[in-house]
């Protein structure tokens, strides 16, 4: 149909045509992006060791709520974010694929530590060696468990990911955050900031 | 202390009782088969043993380890008295060189607790045991075919219970440019860091 | 439901029906993941169930079959993973049983020290997630905070905050930190305090008193016979703790009582658990008290423990030491054993069949929760649907070590 304008002038509705993917459509994908990547109901399909670490971020120190991600939901039909914490057996995964069949679109896989990526160092009859074999997954975080700092890099590169629109599985690399000598002693330094004392381990 | 177990129990078994050793401090009797209930009723009835309290049991498979006509697997039972504190490990030698027909008796009668160990070495080592209530894996799942614990068992056949997906990820590294966090990619160069290209 | 024109006085009218079958877990928030419990239900109470583990199981027994005894240590950590310390010194122990060796002193008082910290860890994510999973999720929070402080510790002396594998045959990895005793003396303090604060939440909470207290009793004799250990086997009345009636390292020396419950119901079982916090921590400060500053960690020997890395850069007996330790693994002698301590859930027991060369043949761990949850069916028989999950959650079923 064209443009709508008032007559006063202002900003005009641009109507949207089949086939046309103009700035109002762009700016809608980027609004659900942005909603979806912020509000992620989890559901957490825990099992073994990683669980402490998963545990540890949903507590205090951690804090996965700030990252909107808190809410677990532990009906898959209700959930958007499956994680999957812990070693997965050949007996669980029929569970695991079931759950991952209910859950609605959009739906994305995080898995969390070594033995959901991979299968870990279990290399033996009984243990799914990785989650892909039985799911699409979009994030791998490794480690035996992964300190939650790694996990909540995961878990915004997920937002990332989200937010591009992308599904290319990813792995969180591990990090190092550049560490300078002060007068001190070691002085951690935040990305884009000059050097700052680390100020203990205190929450 | 405990060596009057060994004692009373070979007192009582005589013949039953094939060999008893205490090594490492572990009081240990070796019985035969068909005297393993005859045994276990004596060790928990006694008043002077009192062993009341089920500690463990298991299998141990022998594979190749033993002379040609010796049984292959063990089945290994560790029993404590609260009243004495003393214990006991009761072992008995059973099955062929194939694996085929290895039973025993089982203990469910003399203590409740002895359920799910036998069930666990039924499943991981394939020992039947005669009258147990409710003999089926526990471990395993019931698709699952063989004794995985067992010596001639491969450790890495896995028996999947659904087919696998096509085409997994390699996740070989140097992983793509595209992934990892944005900001470590922009100010870390990970390769030289290690000095790598 | 009955007609109107029915006579009552015939007796109960009988509806043909069919028990319904319910099915919890194996993926359930209060299943810990891992379990599957089959309830044939009349309405909300349970006539049957059938309790299903086995999801996780990893195939520790036949992964130990393969390498050395020092590479079991990673895996001994995965079985207990909320006090991966008490299993590490019990399979530690198990081999030193068979090598006939004991730890230097400090040694002691440092495993000691470490295992009484994984246990408060231990207990704390016990009662933690038993409140969480009634509904009470701010006592897990505190649980939690407070077990931070504690994995600060862990993770200033062993590297890593959960599943360390510190522990080595004849010691440990490294000797303890300039700051090791500084920290703990600041930290339990904090620690007891937030585990107060949770406590005071939910202790005189009617909800939460009416869900445990008379809920899951068990008698003495029954969790005997079934083969309890631990936590459970004290709240019925038995006095059983390893720690007192086989003393192993030094737990002689330390002065600690082991709280015994009465009742043998999920109340019973929670307030253990929290006495054993507080005599944890008794210990721990008598332990610091007669840990000496400076002194070996690992026993003087050779066939046994790793040479220091400067010794094997620079000469060739340590070279060969190290060689020969890390490739052919530490030769145990023929034989069995069976050596036990006290986990976190009860008595941790490793049961080790060793043939001479560095390889073990068989490596059984007895788990302390396995038969504690065989008793689970018999606790919740008879009970309503929603008993199942403190019952369950008092139980401290951990999935590692249940499946190992």
């Amino acid at each position: 149909m064209g443009d709508l304008s008032n007559g006063r002038g202002g900003s005009s509705v641009h109507v949207i045509q089949p086939g046309d993917s103009g700035f109002a459509t762009t700016r809608v994908d980027a609004l659900l992006n942005w909603a979806k990547k912020y509000s992620l109901f989890q559901y957490p399909y825990v099992t073994a060791c990683c669980a402490m670490e998963f545990m540890a971020m949903a507590s205090p120190r951690f804090d996965m709520a700030r990252f909107g991600a808190e809410a677990p939901r532990f009906s898959p039909r209700q959930a958007d974010l499956l994680w999957v914490v812990g070693t997965i057996s050949q007996r669980q995964a029929p569970a695991l694929k079931r759950i991952y069949e209910q859950m609605a679109d959009p739906k994305w896989v995080l898995a969390f530590g070594t033995c959901a990526s991979c299968g870990g160092f279990y290399d033996n009859y009984t243990t799914l060696a990785g989650i892909d074999k039985v799911i699409p997954c979009d994030v791998y975080v490794p480690g035996c468990p992964p300190r939650p700092e790694a996990v909540i890099d995961g878990l915004l590169l997920l937002q990332d990911k989200i937010a591009r629109g992308d599904r290319t599985p990813g792995i969180v690399k591990p990090r190092t955050d550049p560490l300078v000598m002060g007068p001190d002693g070691i002085e951690l330094v935040q990305i884009g900031k000059k050097p700052v004392l680390d100020g203990g381990s205190e929450a | 202390m405990s060596k009057k177990v060994l004692d009373l129990l070979q007192e009582k078994f005589g013949a039953a009782i094939l060999a008893t050793h205490a090594q490492f401090g572990d009081d240990t009797a070796v019985i035969e088969p068909g005297s393993w209930r005859a045994v276990a009723l004596f060790l928990r009835d006694d008043p002077r043993l009192g062993m009341n309290m089920f500690t463990d049991l298991c299998g141990v498979d022998y594979l190749n380890q033993r002379g040609e006509d010796e049984p292959r697997f063990e089945v290994v039972c560790h029993l404590r008295s609260l009243q004495y504190a003393h214990r006991i490990r009761i072992k008995s030698r059973i099955g062929d060189a194939e694996g085929e027909t290895v039973e025993i008796d089982s203990l469910v009668p003399v203590w409740k607790g002895a359920d799910w160990f036998e069930r666990e070495t039924f499943d991981l080592m394939g020992i039947t045991f005669k009258g147990h209530p409710d003999l089926r894996r526990i471990l395993m799942y019931p698709e699952f075919k063989g004794a995985p614990l067992r010596k001639d068992y491969p450790a890495s056949k896995t028996q999947p219970l659904i087919p696998y997906r096509e085409g997994t990820l390699d996740k070989l590294f140097p992983f793509g440019p595209d992934e990892g966090m944005a900001f470590g990619r922009q100010t870390h160069d990970y390769r030289n860091d290690r000095g790598e290209s | 439901m009955e007609p109107l024109d029915q006579d009552l006085a015939e007796g109960e009218l009988e509806l043909p029906s069919e028990p319904m079958l319910l099915n919890m877990g194996p993926s359930h928030p209060a299943m810990h993941g891992t379990v599957r419990i089959v309830l044939e239900l009349s309405g909300e109470t349970i006539m049957k169930s059938d309790v299903q583990i086995g999801y996780l199981h990893r195939g520790f027994e036949k992964m130990c079959e393969r390498g050395t005894w020092t590479q079991i240590f990673p895996y001994a950590d995965r079985l207990n993973y909320v006090s991966p310390m008490l299993n590490n010194v019990g399979f530690a122990l198990a081999c030193e049983k068979m090598l006939g060796v004991t730890v230097p002193e400090r040694c002691q008082h440092y495993r000691v020290v470490l295992g009484e910290l994984a246990r408060i860890c231990d207990h704390m994510i016990c009662s933690g997630a038993m409140c969480m999973e009634l509904g009470a999720f701010t006592p897990f929070l505190y649980f939690a905070r407070a077990r931070e402080i504690i994995w600060d510790i862990f993770e200033e002396e062993t590297g890593a905050r959960v599943t360390h594998s510190f522990g080595r045959v004849g010691g440990m990895a490294k000797p303890p930190t300039a700051d090791f005793k500084a920290m703990i003396r600041a930290g339990l303090p904090r620690v007891m305090q937030m585990v107060g604060e949770g406590e005071k939440l939910i202790l005189k909470n009617r909800i939460f008193l009416d869900r445990v207290e008379g809920v899951g009793k068990i008698s003495k004799e029954d969790a005997l016979a079934l083969g309890w250990t631990g936590v459970c086997l004290r709240s019925t009345g038995a006095a059983y703790d390893v720690r007192k009636t086989h003393p192993y390292m030094t737990y002689d020396r330390y002065d600690f009582d082991v709280p015994v419950g009465t009742q043998g119901d999920n109340y019973d079982r929670f307030m253990c658990r929290q006495d054993e916090i507080r005599q944890s921590i008794r210990i721990i400060d008598q332990a610091l008290e007669m840990m000496a500053d400076s002194g070996p960690i690992n026993i003087d020997d050779p066939r046994i423990v790793l040479p220091p890395k400067e010794d094997v850069y620079t000469t060739i007996e340590a070279t060969i030491q190290h060689f020969k330790i890390v490739m052919e693994g530490i030769k145990i002698p023929a034989g069995e054993c069976y050596s036990y301590t006290e986990g976190g859930n009860g008595e941790l027991g490793f049961y080790l069949v060793s043939d001479g060369s560095g390889t073990p043949y068989r490596v059984r761990i007895r788990p302390p929760c396995f038969p504690i949850v065989q008793g689970l069916s018999q606790l919740i028989n008879g009970r309503m649907i929603a008993d199942v999950v403190p019952t369950f959650g008092s139980l401290n079923m951990i999935g590692g070590e249940c499946d190992h």
